[in-house]
């Protein structure tokens, strides 16, 4: 069994794929800040802004369900915004009783929910979009490019490329758990939830051991094919006139965007 | 698949701007330090097993263990990576892993990274290493109790700052908030202190040199004592007195200026009770006696290591 789940890229060849990694981060950043600034009840803002992501989606070749597809990730944080829909403010719109509770849903508290979900929501599917027209190694040599740390870019680069390593050693632990853990139907196996927790904490403990070791085992390897402490790319990723463009495009767009949100 | 606590990463869209810039301020200021301190005092050597250790934490978030009711419990891993890694490391190897969650599963959001990192990796590392530094001196049982207790205060940490936040950008009712924030995450922390126990008995058993053989240069002293008991008596007293006085918190906040700065041109907001929501008696009690059993704790630890202190000298 291996672990190719943390694979988010679509190999296609749209222009938004071809497009200069630095361009599209800093296209991905610029639109997020854009929905973070507009006000509430800025509807005609969040139509554009959602015009904006579907130009991005089309000019992507991944189909327009894509992003949608991926995008119920953080839906279930909404619930924590559950709670401005009975702010009181503004006038009542309608007063229902859950439990014990009148509970008074007033419009100011409304349009701030609806907008609090809306930006959300549109600015994690332009993170989904990101990762899935751009390779990962491309995305940590953008990041490199626009001043991140080299030290942590190049954690993350060791961090992405061990991940399927280590992931499959944990489904091995998960899977050997699995294998001696015999139940009979009706009874409950095993220990109690703090004896469990101690199997998972030393399943824990071994998966560190064995990266341990195998850390040392591949500075090794490293060392001996001439690492000297940075990861090197053949790509040499140029910016060119038309990623300039495209760029220049984009953040007047976003720019108009700010403006109607503002009107 | 489980990647951490779903509850503790913010997505973009739910804080304010000011705030989350503010808390990319903080996280950016650690950072700097963190990575200033990690390249004098680590080799080239350090870089890729920093790197594996990052994998190691994000691979370690997705062994859960079956609590009830098909719900189940894993491990956030801050507190265990600055126990094993030292505070400063720790501190990246938690950036790398929540920058590659936001990434690539748009679990947490982009701008609200800074946040997240604060929540999840920084916040958790110093009091994780600061509680565990206390106690280095002191036999094996007492060091899984202080890892333990560090694993459920960071937790909790976590969640009263996510809390405190989602509050000042005008996402969420403070009360309200809390509340569940914390009721969720007190037992969510006692998961995260059985693993790191867990994981740490683990390690001493088998292979105790791995622990002792790392370089002390970069993991500092008294200063990290003294932080990790800061945050942590933040924590265990603000987290009970905000659950029972949120209006005092409140006050606290429009009289500092602060509401008016953090919610920018949000400015919806004014002094508002929740309607229709107040705390029971047995409630302010309960809350009342987990803050004075955390802060009992506390002392008592503070008090054992200073009294090693003065038997030293």
């Amino acid at each position: 069994m291996h672990s190719d789940i943390f694979d988010r890229y679509h190999h296609s060849n749209s222009p938004l794929h071809r497009l200069d990694p630095r361009i599209k981060v800093v296209i991905a950043i610029a639109f997020i800040l854009s929905n973070a600034l507009l006000p509430d009840g800025a509807w005609t803002a969040y139509g554009l802004s959602f015009l904006f992501l579907l130009l991005a989606v089309i000019f992507s070749n991944l189909g327009f369900l894509f992003t949608i597809r991926r995008s119920l990730i953080a839906l279930p944080f909404a619930l924590a915004a559950v709670t401005v829909l009975f702010l009181p403010l503004g006038t009542p719109v309608t007063t229902f009783r859950f439990l014990f509770w009148n509970l008074t849903i007033t419009d100011v508290g409304l349009i701030r929910f609806i907008s609090i979900v809306i930006r959300s929501w549109l600015s994690v599917q332009m993170a989904v979009l990101l990762v899935a027209v751009t390779q990962f190694p491309d995305l940590i040599h953008a990041l490199e490019h626009l001043h991140v740390p080299r030290i942590i870019t190049t954690i993350i680069a060791f961090l992405y490329r061990f991940l399927f390593i280590l992931t499959d050693e944990v489904l091995r632990l998960l899977r050997a758990r699995k294998a001696r853990s015999a139940g009979v139907a009706g009874r409950r196996a095993g220990g109690d939830v703090i004896w469990r927790a101690q199997v998972a904490g030393h399943m824990t403990g071994q998966l560190f051991l064995r990266s341990y070791e195998r850390s040392d085992r591949i500075y090794n390897a490293m060392l001996s094919r001439g690492y000297t402490g940075n990861l090197r790319t053949l790509n040499p990723h140029q910016i060119h006139g038309r990623d300039l463009m495209v760029a220049t495009l984009a953040l007047v767009l976003v720019l108009i965007i700010q403006i109607f949100g503002y009107l | 698949m489980h990647f951490g606590p779903p509850l503790l990463h913010i997505p973009d869209g739910f804080l304010s701007v000011t705030i989350s810039l503010f808390c990319w301020l903080i996280t950016g200021t650690a950072l700097s330090f963190a990575i200033a301190r990690t390249n004098r005092t680590l080799g080239e050597k350090q870089v890729p097993l920093m790197g594996i250790m990052a994998a190691f934490i994000f691979a370690a978030q997705m062994i859960n263990f079956p609590v009830a009711g098909g719900t189940s419990g894993h491990v956030l891993g801050a507190v265990l990576a600055s126990i094993l890694l030292g505070p400063w490391p720790a501190m990246i190897v938690m950036t790398a892993v929540i920058a590659v969650q936001a990434l690539l599963f748009q679990d947490g959001g982009l701008l609200a990274m800074g946040a997240n990192i604060l929540n999840m990796g920084i916040l958790p590392a110093a009091i994780g290493y600061g509680l565990y530094r206390i106690v280095l001196p002191r036999s094996r049982i007492v060091k899984l109790a202080a890892a333990g207790l560090a694993g459920w205060l960071s937790v909790i940490a976590g969640a009263l700052s996510v809390s405190i936040q989602l509050w000042l950008s005008g996402t969420s009712q403070l009360q309200t908030v809390l509340l569940a924030m914390l009721g969720i995450h007190i037992f969510i922390g006692l998961g995260e202190a059985l693993i790191t126990v867990g994981a740490l008995a683990y390690i001493f058993r088998t292979r105790p040199n791995v622990l002792s053989e790392r370089p002390d240069k970069s993991r500092g002293g008294i200063g990290w004592i003294v932080a990790g008991l800061i945050i942590s008596l933040v924590v265990v007293l603000l987290a009970p007195f905000a659950s029972a006085y949120p209006d005092g918190l409140n006050r606290v906040a429009i009289d500092l200026g602060f509401m008016d700065i953090a919610r920018g041109g949000v400015g919806i907001f004014s002094e508002y009770q929740l309607p229709f929501f107040s705390w029971s008696p047995v409630a302010q009690i309960a809350a009342g006696i987990l803050g004075m059993l955390a802060v009992g704790t506390v002392i008592i630890f503070v008090g054992r290591a200073l009294r090693e202190r003065s038997n030293e000298g």
